[in-house]
C-alpha cells in the first residue's frame, strides 16, 4: 500500500515533523479551504472524546469535506461482537480516509494493516495519540520560535500519560533537556529513562513540585492523574492531587514559558492560572485544528 | 577397559571391544539414533514443549522422539528432539532461542553429526508468542503477534501494537 498512516508519532521522521509543522501555520493563516471537496471522512470513535472528535470534525469541515461515523460504539455492530477487522474493512469501502480512537492498544496499527485507505490515530487506549503530540510540538514551536534546546518540565502522571511518552519521543530529535516531576509510583517509566540515556538527552528527576525547577523551563507540561488508568484506586487517591501549579509559583518564571495541559485538567492547574498570559492551554487546544489539518491533508497526498 | 563377564567366553579383545561399543550404541538407541534428520539437545526440561510448540512439531508427520529429564552434565537435566527427515532454516530454528537460548542442534545425515548449529534470537518474532499485555489488541481479535527484537542480549521485545517493551522471558508461548 502506497499511501501514508499516521498510528504512532515515530512513523516521523524529524523532516516529517517540521514539514508538518510548516503545513500547520499555513492553515493557521487560513484555515478554510476546500481541499477535501467530494471526499469522505469516516470518525469511528470506539472510545468517548469530545475535544478530539471535535477537532478533527472541525477540521474536516474546514477543508470542505463530509464526516460519516459515530462517538459511541454501543450503537454499532461492534457491541453484536463484530471484529474490528470487519468493521474496518467495511468502512473502508466507503470512506476516503478513516480517523479512529479505540480502547484497545495496537488497534489503529492492526487497522492499518487491513484498511485500503489511510488511518490516522486519534488515540489507542494508554498507547499512542500521535496527533495530540504535533499539537503539542506545534505549539512549543510557536511559542518559542523553535523546536531546539529546550527545557521542557513534564509534571504529574508521566508513569500512564501517554501524552508525555510521545511529546518525549518526538522532542528526542531537538536536543531537549527534560525535568521529570512526579510521585514514585506514577515516575516516568524505565524505557523512557533507557530511551534517554542512550540518546544521550539529559534529564533531571524531581519529586517536589517547586519554583526552582519552573524558573528553568520553557515549556511547563502538566498532566492529570487519569483514574482510568488505575487498577488499584488507592493507588489514585494517594496521588490525584499531588502537585497543583497556582499563579504566584509562575511570579519568577522565564518571559518565554508557556504552561500546556493536554486537557482536560482537574486539580492540577489552579483557576488563577487562566488569566495568567503564560497559561497557553487553551490556545494549544486550537492548534489542534491547524495541526490536524496539515495531518489530514498529509496523509491523503494533499498539497496546498 | 574391562569386558569381564565376556572374557572367558571370547578371547579376542578386538570382539570384545566391538560389544562394548555395542553396549554404548545400545544406550544411545533408548533415544533413537537417527538416519538423516535433526536433533535437539540441551532443551531446559520446563521448555521442552514450549519449543515443541515453537517448531509446530505436533502438526508434522515426521517420526519424532522426545527425551524429557534425561540426565546432563550441564543442565543436571534435560530434554531432546529428534526429528526424523527434517531439517530447519536457520530464521527457522532461532525462534527457539527465546525459551531455549543454549540449544545445540545437530544436523544429522546417514548417522553422523556433519553441523552442529548454536541458535541466536531472530530480530523479529512472528506468531510464537502471546503479548503480555491484556489491553493490547492481539489478544482481544485474532492478529497474528509480531514482537521486535529491540535488545538481543538482555532477551527485550517490543510488540508491532501496542509498542511495550517486554522480556523475552514474560512472553507466552502460544
Amino acid at each position: 500500500m502506497s499511501f501514508k498512516n499516521l498510528v504512532s508519532i515515530k512513523d516521523y521522521t524529524k523532516e516529517d515533523i517540521l514539514r508538518l509543522l510548516i503545513l500547520a501555520s499555513e492553515f493557521e493563516k487560513n484555515p478554510n479551504r476546500k481541499l477535501l471537496e467530494g471526499k469522505v471522512i469516516a470518525t469511528l470513535f470506539f472510545e468517548p472524546s469530545t475535544r478530539t472528535r471535535l477537532s478533527f470534525e472541525t477540521a474536516v469541515n474546514r477543508l470542505g469535506g463530509r464526516i460519516i461515523g459515530f462517538s459511541d460504539a454501543s450503537t454499532t455492530s461492534s457491541s453484536k461482537g463484530e471484529t474490528l477487522k470487519d468493521t474496518i474493512k467495511m468502512v473502508s469501502n466507503y470512506a476516503d480516509l478513516i480517523i479512529m480512537r479505540h480502547f484497545l492498544e495496537g488497534a489503529a496499527r492492526y487497522a492499518s494493516e487491513v484498511s485500503s485507505v489511510p488511518i490516522i490515530n486519534a488515540g489507542d487506549g494508554a498507547n499512542q495519540h500521535p496527533t495530540q503530540t504535533m499539537l503539542d510540538l506545534y505549539s512549543i514551536y510557536k511559542t518559542q520560535g523553535t523546536l531546539e534546546g529546550l527545557n521542557i518540565t513534564m509534571v504529574g502522571d508521566l508513569k500512564y500519560g501517554r501524552t508525555v511518552h510521545s511529546l518525549l519521543m518526538a522532542m528526542s530529535h531537538f536536543n531537549p533537556t527534560f525535568h521529570f516531576v512526579a510521585p514514585n509510583s506514577l515516575a516516568m517509566p524505565d524505557d523512557y529513562i533507557i530511551f534517554c540515556k542512550k540518546h544521550k538527552i539529559p534529564f533531571f528527576i524531581h519529586e517536589n513540585f517547586t519554583e526552582e525547577v519552573i524558573n528553568q523551563s520553557d515549556i511547563l507540561y502538566m498532566t492529570r492523574v487519569q483514574r482510568e488508568r488505575f487498577t488499584d484506586l488507592m493507588e489514585y487517591e494517594n496521588v490525584k492531587n499531588i502537585y497543583t501549579l497556582h499563579n504566584a509559583m509562575l511570579a519568577d518564571s522565564k518571559p518565554n514559558l508557556r504552561v500546556l495541559h493536554p486537557l482536560p485538567r482537574v486539580n492540577e492547574i489552579a483557576l488563577d492560572v487562566d488569566e495568567n498570559p503564560k497559561a497557553y492551554y487553551f490556545e494549544q487546544a486550537l492548534n489542534g485544528l491547524y495541526a490536524r489539518q496539515a495531518i489530514i491533508c498529509d496523509v491523503l497526498g494533499i498539497d496546498i | 577397559m574391562r569386558c569381564v563377564g565376556y572374557r572367558h567366553l571370547i578371547p579376542d579383545f578386538s570382539v570384545c571391544n566391538y560389544l562394548f561399543k555395542y553396549r554404548l550404541m545400545k544406550k544411545e538407541l533408548q533415544v533413537a539414533a537417527l538416519e538423516n534428520g535433526t536433533v535437539i539437545d540441551h532443551i531446559p526440561p520446563q521448555h521442552l514443549f514450549a519449543v515443541v510448540s515453537i517448531l509446530g512439531l505436533s502438526k508434522v508427520k515426521n517420526s519424532i522422539t522426545i527425551g524429557f529429564n534425561l540426565a546432563s552434565s550441564k543442565l543436571g537435566t534435560k530434554g531432546i528432539i529428534k526429528i526424523s527427515d527434517r531439517f530447519f532454516e536457520k530464521d527457522e530454528i532461532d525462534k527457539v532461542a527465546l525459551v531455549a537460548p543454549n540449544v545445540i542442534l545437530s544436523v544429522i545425515r546417514n548417522y553422523e553429526v556433519c553441523e552442529k548449529i548454536c541458535v541466536e534470537l531472530p530480530s523479529e518474532l512472528m506468531d510464537i508468542a502471546k503479548c503480555p499485555n491484556p489491553k493490547c489488541i492481539t489478544n482481544n481479535e485474532s492478529v497474528s503477534t509480531r514482537f521486535k527484537v529491540v535488545n538481543k542480549v538482555d532477551k527485550m521485545v517490543k510488540c508491532r501494537y501496542c509498542e511495550r517493551v517486554f522480556e523475552a522471558d514474560n512472553l507466552i508461548i502460544r
